[in-house]
């Protein structure tokens, strides 16, 4: 069993030897790598890069993770717009400031997410809100055009300017810019036309049709920072990810407290449960074979994006959100203040694995019962996948 | 023919580039930069972006002088020039 960890500074593998899990560095040296994963059917590793200078790379490895090399590059097509609200400029005319969102260029600036569907199927989520898929096992990838031009985020704006409104707001994952990102993607393991995508800021869509087109998945959704909790539009989902084996049971940890369906996104329902701390956070993770067993890592609360009073602790449920277990033997009761993002939490078959933004990488190989601490001195973790 | 110089940077991205000194056939940058990519496939894409625009945090020097046009790279160049292609010093 290995771990692939993606951090601010490179990919590092994270492997049991000798009974001890040992991490060492696996590629990318001095290299933002966001996300880190293997393809099951192509046994490939993929990792979205996302260099200082250089941009956002694609890179693959056909051996295992002992070398790498660029893959086929992402690129937005000529004439990608989308809007985005103009920044504020005090020499701007009063006609001019009173224009609202203007049309931007698409440019990538961050590869977010990998996700594999049917054997030679390879999804990309990008930042500013592009979806890439791939038919023919990563040669070549193409922006998917029915979302990119939804209703929801203005129209078809290769052309004109489509409706001029966008309900998709932006992430401060964003590199620099406000745009949004698509950081989920769950192919259902019974049907490769059904894929599940996140938004931040936006919610969740569903295609039944391979992504000839696309559907909001946000009933049930409540917010807390717009005039109308239920809108249809302006969720933030943190993470959305779904049961391999029970695939309707479908987990989102939002921005916003914890929801859980059991309709396959059709509908949700809030099952955060404030006292006990579940509440805000990053990422979720649910079991391959029981749907109602997830595990969470929270944090304090939107305005306290860390640890709850210097306790890390991971958050179980194995009755779908009902009642949450505190999981706290092995993980630092003081002083400890791990922020662990969307991407860097992940379970195989009973063991989990998590890492932090200040470096801290754990592994429970009895369902999150107790923790052994891996490292201490990683670089920020971004992303942490079996594989 | 300009002579164009890489930062060792990108060497590790793009080997063919490694302990070489370019010279090339080019009036303005942006042929350069074409230049550049027939020897090493892959070479715009670190140095643009989608539009053929200079990333933010890259910098080309004709001479001493910086590029002023990051757009579409229209600086000109002649045949003593001494191109320099280059990270900015970014900070972090």
């Amino acid at each position: 069993m290995r771990v692939l960890v993606g951090t601010r500074k490179g990919t590092f593998f994270v492997e049991k030897q000798a009974g001890s899990w040992r991490p060492r560095l696996a590629g990318h040296a001095g290299v933002g790598v966001n996300f880190v994963t293997r393809d099951p059917h192509s046994a490939e590793l993929w990792a979205a890069l996302g260099h200082g200078h250089w941009g956002a790379k694609l890179s693959r490895s056909r051996d295992g993770g002992n070398s790498w090399s660029d893959a086929t590059q992402i690129k937005y097509p000529p004439g990608a717009r989308y809007l985005a609200p103009a920044d504020p400029d005090p020499n701007a005319s009063e006609e001019d400031a009173a224009k609202g969102p203007g049309l931007r260029d698409a440019t990538l600036l961050k590869l977010w997410v990998i996700a594999f569907g049917a054997p030679g199927h390879v999804h990309v989520g990008t930042i500013p809100g592009g979806l890439f898929s791939s038919f023919d096992g990563g040669d070549s990838f193409q922006l998917n055009l029915p979302l990119w031009n939804h209703d929801s985020r203005g129209g078809n704006l290769f052309d004109g300017p489509g409706n001029g409104v966008t309900h998709w707001f932006g992430t401060p994952a964003s590199e620099g810019e406000f745009a949004p990102g698509i950081h989920s993607i769950s192919v259902d393991p019974r049907d490769p036309q059904r894929w599940l995508i996140a938004v931040s800021t936006a919610g969740v869509l569903e295609t039944r049709d391979g992504g000839k087109s696309w559907q909001g998945r946000n009933r049930g959704m409540l917010n807390d920072y717009l005039p109308d909790p239920a809108a249809e539009w302006g969720h933030d989902p943190h993470f959305v990810t779904r049961s391999a084996s029970q695939p309707d049971y479908v987990w989102q940890q939002n921005h916003a407290g914890v929801f859980f369906s059991s309709d396959g996104a059709e509908t949700w329902r809030k099952v955060s449960q404030p006292e006990a701390g579940v509440h805000f956070g990053f990422p979720v993770a649910v079991d391959e074979s029981n749907g109602k067993t997830a595990w969470l890592v929270p944090g304090k609360s939107d305005f306290q994006r860390m640890t709850i009073d210097g306790k890390l602790f991971v958050a179980r449920t194995r009755d779908g959100g009902e009642s949450w277990q505190p999981l706290r033997r092995g993980l630092p009761q003081d002083g400890a203040y791990d922020v662990v993002y969307r991407h860097a939490l992940a379970n195989q078959a009973g063991c989990l694995a998590f890492g932090s933004t200040t470096g801290n990488l754990y592994v429970s190989e009895d369902e999150g019962d107790s923790w052994i601490t891996v490292a201490n001195n990683l670089p920020p973790i971004y992303s942490v996948r079996f594989g | 023919m300009a002579s164009v110089e890489i930062t060792k940077h990108l060497w590790e991205f793009l080997p063919v580039l490694r302990d070489r000194t370019l010279t090339v056939d080019a009036k303005t940058v942006a042929e350069v930069v074409r230049e550049v990519e027939r020897i090493a496939p892959g070479f715009t894409y670190y140095i643009c972006d989608e539009r053929g625009c200079l990333r933010t945090h890259v910098n080309i020097f004709v001479g001493q002088e910086r590029i002023l046009d990051r757009t579409r790279l229209s600086d000109p160049v002649d045949e003593d020039s001494r191109v320099l292609i280059m990270q900015a010093l970014s900070g972090g």
